[in-house]
């Protein structure tokens, strides 16, 4: 019932029919889709532990967490390289 | 000289954990490796299907749309799992190796974003019209999107290939000495280089290779279990073709590779064939075992247990003549004045000279000093000091530690590099057996090549793997060829940091394998017919 009302809802805000009918393009395929909702079960889990765990808690970028600006890194990376 | 003003930089080095660099590379070379498991499939499959597909079109025959939409699963499958496993590396740069990151960042993050812009969105876009446009779209439109998705494939390859090419051969830049930064002046020299050229080449033939064992080896586990024969022998048909195109696209762009090696990492030449003596008329060991210990170079040739060679083979395969001389590890090692080879003490020197430059120049900008730090920037964009020295940079950082640390594991180099040919000599006479029986509808008949078929599949993953193994060990112990080492490139965090999230890598990529495996499986056993 949801589906078909947001379906419905976003076929009449895209008064482009061109973009009404690329909607009900992806709209079909996803609804009609069998093993592949396995796959995206997957892809949108492995997405979930990238950005959301590992990137976030485990791989911040160093440079740009601990520096204001591209001075202080080049400065910082500067002492690195020739006091390694 | 030099040396005696850097006690610190002395002190450091010595100090620095290698445990810190190890786990580093390790992870980096765990997700790499896992990342590289499904992009030659990814690769090679996409031109198969988009070849098939066209074969649909043309004929209108069901039977092929029915062979284009099962590979096209399988397709589907690998790409789903492997999508987005390569981010994780770009995740990796900005944490563990952020010097480097900085270090290479425009010539890095140049390509890296024509990808991402490029390459990812029309490759994403394509594919959904791929899968989703059976009889939505028209059959011309559809069988376009098949084919865009397979160069979108190989358009993303073009540009991780390239930075990871510079890194091989740094060409087409300059050193800023400013911002530590080394920037583009040659967009065209930094893609088009001789290794980036080639290299993309070979990646992309071993690929094809790749997909093409694949669907050799899948369609004769159909026949062993005689299932969708027809399936089965057309897939056959198809993949034999494309195998025996790539494989001796493989071993002619890795014949030129070899070629580009020996004149611009001579150190990886001489370890991928455990090549201790340099030599005029030097064979080629075509087997061999090698002893444990392979870093004594007072005794290089007891490093061998057994060794068959072909006589002059080597020096022929580089010069094209046996009179060429190829360099030892020893000559570049210690030097060689007659061949021209300056010694790694020499360059050690040089090195130091260049890093001492590059403080004095930060020193001279902190204190305010102008006419100091005008005199030692210009060293920095003068062609002779930039020859004279800055090339040696990275070898700077070796003053007093041993000599040995500059040369890349031998054993491994070599082992991966025999793996790789010998894989790769197979995988020619079958493709071309295959091919042969099939073009006289002999193939199937005897049982004992079919399982020769199903036990080469994973072989080509196993040469792919070898050759990036030879590839990066080779280049060590430089992350950017003779400008910055490994142990300069990762950054200063606490070992038990990295090696956490090492183990979350493997235990997250052993899971997504085993879920490949078995979706894969199971569309497998459920056949073309299947859903």
């Amino acid at each position: 019932m949801i589906r078909v009302r947001l379906s419905l809802f976003i076929c009449l805000k895209f008064k482009n029919p061109m973009l009404k009918r690329i909607f009900r393009f992806y709209y079909d395929g996803f609804r009609k889709m069998t093993w592949g909702r396995k796959l995206w079960g997957i892809i949108l889990l492995k997405l979930f532990i990238m950005f959301a765990i590992l990137r976030l808690f485990f791989f911040p970028d160093l440079l740009k967490r601990d520096f204001n600006s591209d001075e202080e890194r080049a400065s910082h990376v500067l002492e690195q390289i020739t006091n390694p | 000289m030099y040396w005696n003003k850097l006690p610190i930089l002395k002190a450091m080095l010595e100090s620095i954990d290698m445990s810190l660099v190890d786990w580093s590379r390790g992870q980096f070379a765990l997700t790499a490796m896992f990342h590289w498991i499904f992009v030659p499939l990814t690769l090679g499959l996409s031109f198969i299907v988009a070849f098939m597909h066209t074969i649909y079109v043309r004929t209108g025959d069901e039977e092929w749309m029915r062979i284009t939409k099962f590979w096209m699963k399988l397709f589907g499958i690998n790409f789903a799992i492997g999508v987005a496993t390569g981010i994780i590396l770009e995740f990796e740069f900005g944490t563990n190796w952020s010097n480097y990151s900085w270090f290479v960042g425009d010539i890095f993050g140049a390509p890296l974003a024509i990808e991402g812009i490029l390459a990812f969105f029309l490759e994403s876009t394509f594919v959904a019209i791929m899968f989703f446009g059976w009889n939505k779209v028209s059959k011309r439109f559809h069988l376009t999107a098949s084919w865009l998705t397979a160069f979108g494939a190989s358009l993303s390859a073009v540009w991780i290939l390239v930075a990871n090419a510079w890194m091989q051969h740094p060409v087409g830049t300059a050193f800023n000495p400013d911002t530590a930064r080394n920037e583009m002046t040659n967009f065209w020299d930094v893609i088009f280089s001789e290794v980036a050229v080639n290299k993309f080449l070979h990646t992309i033939s071993s690929s094809f290779l790749l997909a093409s064992v694949f669907v050799i080896g899948v369609s004769a586990w159909f026949l062993l279990r005689k299932r969708e024969v027809l399936f089965a022998k057309r897939s056959t048909v198809i993949a034999s073709v494309f195998g025996v195109i790539a494989a001796v696209s493989t071993i002619v762009t890795g014949d030129s590779s070899a070629r580009i090696v020996a004149r611009e990492q001579p150190m990886k030449f001489a370890a991928m064939e455990a090549l201790y003596e340099g030599q005029t008329h030097a064979p080629l060991v075509a087997i061999g075992a090698m002893r444990t210990d392979t870093t004594n170079l007072s005794y290089p040739r007891e490093n061998f247990i057994f060794k068959i060679e072909i006589p002059n083979a080597l020096s022929y395969m580089v010069f094209l003549t046996p009179s060429g001389f190829i360099p030892g590890i020893t000559d570049l090692v210690f030097g060689n004045e007659e061949q021209n080879y300056m010694s790694y003490e020499e360059r050690i020197e040089r090195g130091a000279v260049a890093i001492q430059t590059l403080k004095e120049l930060k020193k001279a900008k902190e204190r305010g000093d102008e006419i100091a730090y005008d005199a030692l920037r210009e060293k920095f964009y003068d062609p002779i000091w930039i020859d004279q020295y800055y090339q040696h940079f990275g070898y700077g950082y070796y003053k007093g530690r041993e000599l040995k640390e500059l040369i890349p594991n031998v054993k491994m180099n070599f082992y991966s590099f025999h793996v790789m040919v010998v894989l790769g000599t197979h995988f020619l006479i079958f493709t071309m057996l295959v091919l042969w029986l099939s073009l006289k509808n002999r193939w199937g008949k005897h049982k004992w090549l079919l399982w020769v078929a199903l036990i080469t599949i994973p072989m080509p993953w196993i040469a792919s793997q070898a050759g990036w193994v030879l590839a990066e060990l080779g280049r060590q112990p430089w992350v950017v060829y003779e400008l910055m080492p490994t142990l300069t490139a990762v950054s200063r965090l606490k070992p038990v940091a990295v090696q956490i999230t090492f183990w979350i890598f493997l235990v997250t990529f052993t899971a997504l394998f085993i879920a490949e495996i078995k979706i894969m499986l199971s569309q497998i056993k459920k056949g073309p017919g299947g859903e």
